[in-house]
């Protein structure tokens, strides 16, 4: 359990230095399915998703380094000053985050920082909100002890929006934030699973998803109480 | 993605204690096709998918290159709500390979992808909502007549309490299965009924026609009820239609509004309508593929027969809806001509084509003819350029024999074995001597 695992393959030859020089012992990979394949039977130490060349990519390494356990690899993420936008709303993606080009001592401390406690926290496998609640680990949703049946994509957009309660969100938001980029019907697809959520949650708990006029969407009750 | 598709797919059917996973694919004439593997397979299935003998599938392959792959689509993974509780079942739509990983030829699903992939490069999204309109009737018996409903005499419910049930159960069935119901209503004919499906991008909404033709038959099926979607099952009262609304999306938005126009069409919708003007005749043999399908083209049934288009006039073959409350996103139009027993993926394809085709080329839109076209003679048709659509099934064939359109659109495969498959059934048909014909000439002649 000494192993970082670092993306993309090849990495930032700068980041290799920095890396060999503090004395880690890291692996870069080219895809979220080759860290996946690659994992030792004891985890990652860490990872190192460095999401300048191709963000979208550094996002499935993130996700499948996130999905896969219910254990934390502490993961900290590299990002251009033009990315940080792309940050919001993917907290639960990484630990901590350092600007690109990044000072190699900032690097190293950061690092430090985030190793020092890898006795690693437990993610929350269970989300609720009221009578629904979801089940992180075996991707199962119910509502009133009644199991939903979800598509995958359905399951997703729920998941995102109950981990956001009284959040409003835009359809762009969601679109960017749940289905990523690999989709058919564009902005429309969010208006049609939001109404397939609905439909599935049935009459008593249709309400629980909101139509923001002009906006988008919210989960639950809104902060301010209306 | 994938991955974490496939995982949501194991997971699932292992946590819910899924016996059976149906593996859905669709021949080339529409017909939804399955076999069953086991959760034990299924992992080995999503990864490198599942083997199989194509040649007892109707257009599917030749019988020296048989073998072809099913790749289940872990986004279709839903539980089918009519299994037995104690043995879940679920379904998963499938994209049928080469065994070489290419797309198969053969397989009409892998033909839509592939034309909704040529939209997406001109940065446009499909989107599709159907109204499909079907029959329930008595169970048939052999040379006997439909029998309506409401003539059949053996229900113990009335026949409103059979019907209405019967639609609540079929929308329930339709929703937990992820196909969003829009309206539901008794229509014109005896026994006919219309369920509008919400839009929803045109892949899905192929795969969401396949659900819902076995939805309604099967939850008709435990009542005793046959469902059906042949076109004209009854003589002298409305066939069933399935009326296409057409939208395309781009980046900002619905790609067929404009706020400069009086019908709030944008000119892509214009070129989109001149492209499936133009080529309707071509593509009509798929969006209308049985000899039944030309006894709906009729005038009088508020069925097309008409290559014309006009904002409230159902005799037409576009119509273009008037939105409630001038909403940009509900600018649509509505192709009228296809049937529910139509290939969905093979006619969504046609219709994508021609209509690209328009846009692509800069066609242009011809006037709108407002009046009704069942009133007007044939003279006053010509005066102003309005053609009908084909007649007959074998003048489809015989239009969409010489469309490179059709035939880029589908593809040699399909392309060759459907005109090959129709053409044997006209054939059949021809052959026939029908009771019109006995009661007309066998006295007087």
């Amino acid at each position: 359990m000494d192993l970082i695992a670092v993306f993309p393959e090849p990495p930032p030859p700068d980041l290799a230095r920095t890396l060999d020089l503090a004395g880690y012992r890291w692996k870069a990979f080219a895809s979220a399915d080759e860290v996946a394949k690659a994992e030792p039977a004891e985890g990652w130490m860490g990872a190192i998703v460095c999401a300048d060349a191709d963000i979208e990519n550094a996002w499935a390494v993130c996700r499948a380094l996130r999905k896969k356990d219910v254990l934390q690899v502490p993961l900290l993420l590299l990002v251009t000053g033009a990315q940080l936008d792309e940050l919001t709303l993917r907290d639960e993606l990484f630990d901590d985050f350092c600007l690109l080009p990044f000072h190699p001592r900032e690097l190293e401390a950061r690092l430090r920082h985030l190793f020092a406690f890898t006795a690693v926290s437990p993610r929350p496998d269970l989300v609720d909100y009221g009578e629904l609640v979801l089940n992180l680990e075996t991707y199962q949703a119910s509502v009133g002890g009644q199991p939903l049946d979800l598509t995958y994509m359905e399951y997703e957009l729920l998941k995102f929006l109950v981990q956001n309660p009284g959040k409003v969100f835009t359809r762009e938001i969601l679109l960017s934030r749940v289905w990523g980029y690999d989709y058919y019907g564009g902005a429309r697809t969010v208006d049609v699973h939001i109404r397939r959520l609905r439909a599935k949650l049935g009459e008593e708990h249709a309400n629980l998803i909101q139509t923001v006029r002009s906006v988008g969407y919210r989960f639950g009750q809104s902060r301010w109480g209306s | 993605m994938l991955e974490q598709q496939r995982d949501y797919v194991l997971r699932t059917v292992e946590e819910r204690g899924v016996r059976l996973i149906r593996l859905w694919f669709t021949d080339v004439l529409g017909n939804l096709k399955s076999f069953a593997i086991s959760p034990a397979e299924l992992e080995n299935a999503l990864e490198d998918g599942m083997t199989f003998d194509g040649s007892s599938i109707d257009g599917f392959s030749r019988v020296q290159e048989s073998d072809v792959l099913a790749v289940p689509d872990a986004n279709t993974f839903v539980m089918l709500p009519w299994a037995d509780q104690k043995a879940p079942e679920a379904r998963v739509f499938c994209d049928i390979h080469n065994l070489d990983g290419s797309p198969f030829g053969g397989d009409p699903r892998q033909v839509l992808r592939r034309n909704l992939e040529r939209a997406q490069k001109l940065g446009l999204d499909f989107l599709i909502a159907p109204d499909i309109e079907f029959f329930y009737f008595a169970p048939p018996e052999p040379g006997q007549a439909p029998r309506p409903l409401d003539e059949a005499s053996f229900f113990d419910l009335t026949t409103t309490d059979v019907t209405g049930t019967l639609r609540k159960e079929t929308i329930r069935t339709l929703e937990t299965m992820s196909i969003p119901v829009e309206y539901s209503f008794h229509e014109d004919a005896p026994s006919q009924h219309e369920i509008d499906l919400r839009h929803t991008d045109a892949l899905t909404m192929a795969d969401s026609v396949m659900t819902f033709r076995l939805v309604v038959k099967e939850v008709a099926a435990a009542q005793g009820v046959h469902a059906t979607f042949m076109p004209k099952p009854l003589e002298g009262v409305q066939g069933s239609g399935m009326h296409l609304h057409l939208s395309l999306f781009d980046n900002e938005g619905n790609a067929f509004y404009s706020a400069d126009d009086a019908y709030n069409l944008s000119d892509t919708a214009k070129k989109f309508m001149a492209g499936l003007l133009f080529h309707a005749s071509e593509i009509t043999a798929i969006t209308n593929q049985t000899v039944n399908s030309y006894k709906r083209l009729v005038p009088g049934f508020e069925a097309p027969v008409h290559v014309s288009w006009a904002r409230n006039n159902r005799s037409g073959l576009i119509r273009v809806p008037v939105p409630k409350r001038a909403n940009p996103l509900a600018t649509r139009i509505e192709y009228r001509s296809p049937d529910p027993a139509c290939n969905p993926y093979l006619a969504f394809s046609v219709i994508l084509a021609a209509g690209l085709r328009g846009i692509e080329q800069g066609y242009e839109l011809p006037a709108e003819a407002d009046a009704n076209l069942f009133e007007m003679g044939d003279d006053a048709l010509q005066k102003l350029g309005i053609e009908q659509l084909p007649q007959s099934l074998s003048d489809a064939l015989r239009v969409m024999e010489s469309s490179s359109l059709v035939h880029d659109a589908l593809g040699e495969h399909i392309f060759e074995w459907f005109l090959r498959n129709k053409r044997s059934e006209w054939r059949g048909y021809k052959t026939q001597v029908t009771p019109f014909e006995l009661n007309r000439y066998l006295r007087s002649i």
